[in-house]
């Protein structure tokens, strides 16, 4: 073998070092920068060690708004996702209806997130809502800025109602792109209509699911604006989820240290519930 | 008594996928329907599995009108051109399905899906999911599936197609051995002449939703009905011109001219078609009669062993297959040899005449 001395294909990857130095590197070692030291402005900076992750893991309002998160975003996945697979399983397959029910499902995907949050609050205001005024109107007794069943329940409906589709397209297609002599080999065996969605759609989603269910965790793990606009984290803390307390700390508070640690731990916790799901679909790549 | 179509017709919207047919298939035979994409195979198929309601007349199996019998209340299994399995099913759940279905107690169910295993040469995979294994194995494994139901009507359709070359060929060596014990009635369906001639057992050619012929597979290449069943039962396909009969002779013009065979020597002086296959027009004098004609080589396809060449011969796109390697020009002038003794002949109703 004949080792070539010439060192200058590295210049070739410079553009991508810078791009990722600045896009990632930087900031993410600022955040631990921040992370480990103590400031009080002026540039000045005191090492102060693990005490910052200490401090966030140890404290009970941390702990108070990571379970509201697993919360939220459980609930988020048990509703969305069988709901989403029901909705696409009820959608034609073929005919003109296909492109009118494909698009109505598309639109609340449209929506910017804040836009989302405004129409819900007023949607769901008890005094001049629609929907605020037609469940007091029912005689159950509603104010999503007071109660705290209400504020939940009211972002759950509205997060639902934003991102179902997603999981109803993603299923949709691959529903599609199933043939058809599966369905007819399945009518010769005398398999039911359980049968079918068990032994052979729900198998045949398996790879689209994982990537509903991801999807679905990451964006509610992280769901800031649409519950920011909506209720404002409250009454009092009852909706303040991790990136929302997360910014009080940070711009509200302005305790650059804990936020950092706080980030890290976040970023962390993200990072591996992915690592998860991804290993769970290499798994299933080498079965199907 | 087997499968019978009783003037059964489909139509979807204005099209019509299957004009009026009768047919009644062979039973405990091995059945091929043999015509080229779109030419209704697979509806034929689907209606006599009863996956579709005829649009007119009946469908009978066994001396019963099972019309409007729903598919599961039928003996039917079937096995497709995709590969069809249950993906997270084992090899052997897969097999063993149709008898969970029906019902069959597990270790009769054990006995007959480890039987069916070892006739498609599955066993050491029983354990293993359908995606760890070949297209062939997986093809094998929809096979077992159906012929584990002991149906008494098995639907093929085209199940060799999207398989490679040695794993065709090798399935379909087995393809006639595997269902001679079964007792069912076959119906395969396949767009190649060859494959149809290799199963054997009997052949309906089928085009533009009609059934132009039904017989013994061999006797179907050799006596075409009609000249649709003779194209439709050639690879490459069969050659053709228009011919006068004057007398006792066929002409082809005024220079190119044969003897009529003593049998059609009597027949009205009229135009005929004259449909021959390429093997029996050759590059070089066969010992047999033959006539001597000049064409235009337009393509030349050489093989291993045989030499396809395109002519062009006064006006007519003949092809023609002789053993050997003979190279040549696009443009050359050769002469080429129809051996007469294989012609067939085709009235002005395209029927062939005797012969």
């Amino acid at each position: 073998m004949n080792k070539l001395s010439n060192q200058r294909a590295w210049w070739l990857v410079v553009p991508v070092v810078i791009l990722v130095a600045f896009n990632a590197l930087i900031p993410l070692m600022t955040v631990v920068n921040y992370s480990v030291q103590e400031t009080f402005g002026n540039n000045q900076f005191f090492w102060h060690g693990v005490g910052w992750f200490e401090q966030v893991l140890k404290s009970e309002r941390f702990h108070a708004s990571l379970l509201r998160q697993l919360a939220f975003t459980a609930m988020i996945l048990l509703i969305e996702v069988p709901l989403g697979i029901a909705v696409a399983l009820c959608m034609p397959r073929k005919g003109p209806w296909v492109s009118v029910c494909l698009v109505l499902m598309a639109l609340p995907l449209l929506i910017p997130w804040n836009v989302v949050g405004a129409m819900w609050n007023i949607f769901a205001l008890p005094d001049i809502g629609l929907l605020g005024k037609m469940i007091n109107s029912l005689g159950i007794d509603y104010n999503f800025t007071q109660q705290p069943v209400a504020a939940w329940a009211t972002t759950v409906l509205m997060d639902v109602w934003h991102w179902t589709s997603l999981v109803v397209l993603l299923t949709y297609a691959g529903l599609c792109s199933i043939p058809d002599a599966y369905y007819q080999a399945a009518r010769i065996d005398g398999a039911s209509g359980w049968a079918v969605f068990r032994f052979i759609q729900l198998p045949k989603l398996n790879r689209v699911l994982t990537i509903a269910i991801l999807l679905r965790f990451m964006d509610s793990f992280m769901i800031y604006t649409e519950p920011f606009v909506l209720t404002g984290g409250g009454p009092g803390n009852t909706t303040t989820f991790l990136s929302i307390d997360l910014v009080k700390i940070a711009l509200g508070q302005f305790d650059l240290g804990p936020a950092a640690a706080m980030s890290l731990i976040y970023f962390m916790v993200v990072l591996l519930v992915c690592w998860i799901f991804y290993t769970a679909m290499m798994r299933n790549e080498g079965q199907s | 008594m087997a499968i019978e179509l009783k003037g059964v017709s489909k139509k979807v919207g204005a099209d019509t996928h299957i004009y009026p047919t009768d047919l009644r298939l062979e039973k405990d035979a091995f059945n091929v329907l043999l015509g080229t994409t779109l030419s209704g195979k697979t509806t034929l198929l689907r209606l006599m599995a009863g996956l579709e309601p005829p649009g007119e007349g009946e469908i009978w199996f066994n001396g019963e009108n099972v019309t409007g019998v729903p598919v599961q209340k039928r003996s039917v299994s079937m096995v497709y051109q995709q590969f069809i399995n249950y993906p997270n099913f084992t090899v052997y759940d897969n097999i063993a399905s149709p008898l969970k279905v029906q019902g069959v107690s597990k270790s009769e169910t054990r006995q007959r899906v480890e039987a069916m295993a070892s006739l498609l040469k599955l066993d050491p995979f029983l354990g293993r999911h359908p995606a760890e294994l070949s297209g062939g194995q997986q093809q094998r494994i929809a096979i077992a599936r159906a012929l584990v139901k002991n149906s008494s009507l098995v639907l093929l359709d085209e199940p060799l197609a999207n398989l490679d070359y040695k794993l065709r060929e090798e399935l379909r060596d087995e393809m006639p051995k595997l269902f001679a014990d079964s007792g069912a009635t076959v119906v395969y369906t396949t767009t190649e002449p060859l494959e149809a001639l290799m199963l054997g057992g009997f052949t309906a050619t089928l085009h533009e939703g009609a059934v132009s012929q039904y017989g013994p597979t061999t006797s179907c290449y050799r006596n075409p009905l009609n000249l649709i069943s003779a194209k439709v039962f050639s690879d490459p396909p069969i050659n053709t011109a228009q011919v006068d009969k004057r007398g006792d002779r066929f002409y082809l013009d005024d220079t190119v001219s044969w003897i009529a065979p003593a049998k059609i020597r009597g027949l009205r002086d009229q135009t005929y078609t004259v449909g021959f296959r390429p093997h029996h027009l050759t590059l070089n004098d066969q010992k047999s009669e033959t006539v001597q004609i000049q064409g235009t080589v337009e393509v030349a396809e050489l093989s291993g062993s045989e030499t396809v060449v395109h002519l062009n011969v006064r006006g007519n796109n003949w092809v023609s297959e002789s053993s050997g390697i003979h190279p040549f020009d696009i443009g050359q002038q050769t002469d080429v040899y129809m051996q007469i003794a294989h012609c067939m002949y085709f009235d002005q109703d395209q029927m062939m005449v005797q012969n």
